[in-house]
């Protein structure tokens, strides 16, 4: 009975099925349990369309209008349902396309799949219509790429591919396959996912003897402050994070993109770290006697100026990543792992502590922030309606409850500082790249990414003009997503620094937009656009209630500024108010 | 505006401080294609020039070894190694000082047969510097000789007036003098697990048998 059965496994697995290329990249996203591709076909990638065309009720294609709305679709998919983004797209063009969202996605590590067509691979390297080297364009902008020219290698460069974006620290992958390779038959042999990579090591050793120095350090230590990033979303530790900072007491500031690891109504979040952040978070850290980086890579707009940032403080560092420990801030006890495992240890060796006083010193210096600076943002005087407004009556009607997708620039900075998030993974935004033109089409991923939920990007009128032709994606995929565009007639950001910098030499910041209401008319969305801050509640009600999507447009004041700010090249402790 | 002049005092990084010197990058990587550019970008980015550079199968079936020489502050080498190990078809990066290493670079000289012939004095330098002759023909004659770099310029320059034709250099080659349990690990590792294989471009040279669009 027994040699019966082992010689039917034998059977099963040697068994063979004679298929093209094109239907194992179909066997394999199947297999990954991809329910979603954003995509744009060209001659190059036709082989995989047409295998697609067979598998459209098991794979839902998004068709984007350009192949970058659809890498910031993925990543935006990828954010919010902390699954893998796959993306489609051409050579050549289609696949340069695509660099921008590749940048994007390797600096704030997100896992997303390119698929790029190549031409055959007889013609590599003979300038071919529609060729370009992107296995070599994207070297330095992807945590690994690879080229596939036999189709019998594709299986496993998928797995590969998979595996690698979405363990240790995520990242962008892209994999060119020829033409040929996408066409060729060949017998499959099944498809089997990859836990393992012999010279990969996606998880560095958790050392005890360094989880037990930190521990120590943070039992002795008065004044101790914890700066988290987005590690603890890629972690899925956002309880282990909660547990350890409660039992700590340790006041916990984040980074832009460690935003909703941590409920914003928590009485131990104190704010936002960085250039924009907030007034205790940054002058704190050059008071703290400990300071504790859980997830995060000390990035020039967090630390300002480096030769000035906590030199008093002891420093620990919590990081999947070894090549983050001492890069950019010398650690005193570097805990290398992922810190859904060494959160646990730590806080099971730290004592129970409230740290009261300390705390009262964030709460002292958050009031100084409201009295000098916010205030006046929530409810100004003019009769200009401010952005940070619009963020606050937001705040009203979501209740936190909304995933807010955000562009790059001075919108983005109040939103991040405002916004209100009671769940993680609600907060998309392109921190360490600052791609403008992010926010529409990564709302459009998002919304597919967390269906369920309430999906609003905020734009300006800058960044929304950058991608805006990806309102054809919604329109023809019918996506229910909120558009708000903060309209105040210049690059805002830009515009703040040449005020603030080069003496108001407003130089090219000046910035005309169309008809936003009329132009999403043309794309069969409704919408409206509001400069009157008594309509702002109702219009904001408006879109939140209405069926599918929308976009509203509120005129903000035009020279506000962002207020804190470190200036560049001053440490943090020198931010200003105003 | 006290922070506009700030600004450009803060220029200068950490990463300045403690003296350049020469160190030797040894790279233990799989065999992939590609590979070569990935490691050669994180040197590049950050406009860090590479000295020499040397790529070659190692003791052990599918281990190649890459040995880097470049000239940096010791801070600036921890780091580039911790990027270099990051990548995911690099097995292990380690950095060492010359002291640290047994090293060697070989040259070929290529001289016109008579010079030799006929000059006493050439043919005593060559001794001196242990040149080996590898090639002689009627008109010219191939020698070749190993050593560090200044001892192979050091030649260089003494042959300059007699007339040498073509002169090559390989880069640096290295061995860690205390690099033996290592080697013993590598072996264990490969043996426990095996290599893909290298697929290359099968159909390169297949353009007139193939109508395709």
């Amino acid at each position: 009975m027994e040699t019966l059965e082992l010689e039917k496994e034998k059977i099963a697995k040697t068994k063979t099925e004679n298929i093209s290329g094109s239907e194992a990249v179909m066997r394999a996203l199947i297999a990954e349990e991809v329910e979603t591709i954003f995509g744009y076909p060209g001659g190059a990638i036709m082989p995989i369309y047409d295998a697609l065309y067979d598998h459209h009720d098991q794979l839902d294609h998004i068709l984007v209008r350009h192949e970058q709305g659809a890498i910031h679709a993925a990543q935006g998919f990828a954010r919010t349902s902390g699954k893998t983004g796959v993306v489609f797209a051409t050579s050549g063009p289609g696949a340069t396309n695509l660099v921008t969202g590749l940048a994007d996605a390797m600096i704030d590590s997100t896992p997303v799949v390119c698929i790029t067509g190549q031409v055959f691979a007889h013609l590599l390297g003979t300038d071919a219509f529609q060729e370009t080297d992107v296995i070599n364009i994207t070297t330095p902008v992807t945590k690994w790429n690879y080229q596939v020219t036999d189709a019998t290698e594709i299986p496993s460069a998928l797995a590969k591919a998979f595996y690698i974006a979405a363990s240790g620290r995520p990242g962008p992958v892209l994999i060119d396959i020829t033409k040929n390779a996408q066409i060729q038959k060949f017998d499959f042999a099944g498809y089997k996912k990859s836990d393992h990579i012999r010279s990969y090591r996606p998880k560095p050793i958790i050392r005890k003897e360094y989880i037990e120095e930190a521990a120590k350090l943070i039992n002795e230590a008065k004044r101790p402050f914890v700066i988290f990033g987005q590690g603890i979303i890629l972690g899925n530790a956002e309880k282990e994070f909660k547990q350890f900072i409660e039992k700590g007491g340790l006041p916990a500031a984040w980074t832009i993109l460690g935003l909703s690891a941590l409920s914003t109504e928590h009485p131990l979040n104190v704010g936002m770290l960085g250039m924009h952040g907030n007034y205790g978070p940054n002058v704190l850290t050059n008071e703290c006697d400990v300071l504790i980086a859980i997830g995060m890579r000390f990035d020039d707009r967090v630390t300002g100026r480096l030769d000035k940032y906590a030199k008093q403080a002891k420093i620990i560092h919590l990081d999947i990543d070894p090549a983050e420990i001492d890069k950019n801030v010398k650690t005193t006890v570097p805990v290398w792992g992922d810190c859904k495992e060494t959160l646990p240890l730590l806080t099971e060796l730290i004592t129970k502590k409230t740290h009261t006083e300390w705390l009262q010193k964030f709460k002292d210096y958050k009031k100084e922030e409201e009295e000098i600076c916010i205030n006046k943002e929530m409810h100004p005087s003019t009769e200009e309606m401010s952005m940070a407004e619009v963020i606050d009556v937001l705040n009203e009607l979501t209740n936190g409850d909304a995933v807010i997708v955000t562009d790059v620039g001075q919108h983005q900075m109040v939103a991040c500082r405002y916004a209100k998030f009671n769940q993680s993974k609600s907060n998309v935004t392109s921190g360490g790249l600052g791609t403008m033109g992010f926010a529409l089409p990564a709302a459009i991923g998002a919304k597919f990414g967390a269906p369920e939920r309430t999906v609003i990007a905020i734009a300006g009128d800058g960044g929304i003009q950058m991608t805006i032709q990806e309102l054809g994606t919604i329109m023809q995929s019918d996506v229910d997503v909120k558009i708000l565009i903060l309209n105040n007639h210049f690059l805002g950001m830009v515009r703040q620094w040449q005020e603030l910098f080069n003496d108001k030499r407003y130089s090219f910041v000046n910035i005309t937009s169309p008809n936003y209401v009329q132009v999403a008319k043309g794309y069969n969305i409704d919408g409206q656009s509001v400069s009157d801050r008594k309509n702002l509640k109702a219009a904001l009600e408006t879109m939140l209630n209405h069926k599918g999507a929308y976009l509203l447009e509120v005129i903000v004041g035009k020279e506000n500024n962002v207020f804190p700010m470190v200036p560049q090249g001053c440490s943090v402790a020198e931010i200003r108010l105003k | 505006m006290n922070e506009i002049k700030n600004n450009k005092n803060a220029t200068h990084s950490p990463l300045g401080v403690g003296g350049k010197q020469e160190f030797t990058i040894t790279v233990y990587t799989e065999n992939q294609i590609g590979l070569l550019n990935r490691i050669a970008i994180i040197f590049t980015r950050r406009k860090i020039n590479i000295d020499s550079l040397n790529t070659s199968p190692t003791e052990v079936e599918s281990v190649h070894r890459f040995t880097i020489v470049i000239n940096e502050t010791e801070e600036v080498v921890h780091k580039l190694c911790r990027q270099i190990e990051k990548q995911v078809e690099v097995l292990k990066a380690y950095y060492n000082t010359n002291e640290e290493l047994v090293w060697q670079e070989m040259a070929l000289y290529k001289v016109p047969t008579d010079v030799i012939a006929e000059k006493v004095k050439v043919e005593r330098l060559l001794r001196e510097k242990g040149a080996r002759v590898v090639v002689i023909r009627k008109d010219y004659t191939v020698f070749e000789t190993s050593g560090h770099r200044e001892e192979i310029d050091t030649l260089t320059k003494t042959l300059e007036p007699f007339g040498l034709i073509e002169f090559v250099r390989t880069a640096r080659i290295a061995i860690i003098k205390d690099s033996k349990g290592f080697h013993e690990k590598l072996k264990e590792f490969e043996e426990s697990q095996p290599p893909e294989e290298l697929v290359e471009n099968e159909f390169l040279n297949k353009q007139d048998e193939v109508f395709s669009m």
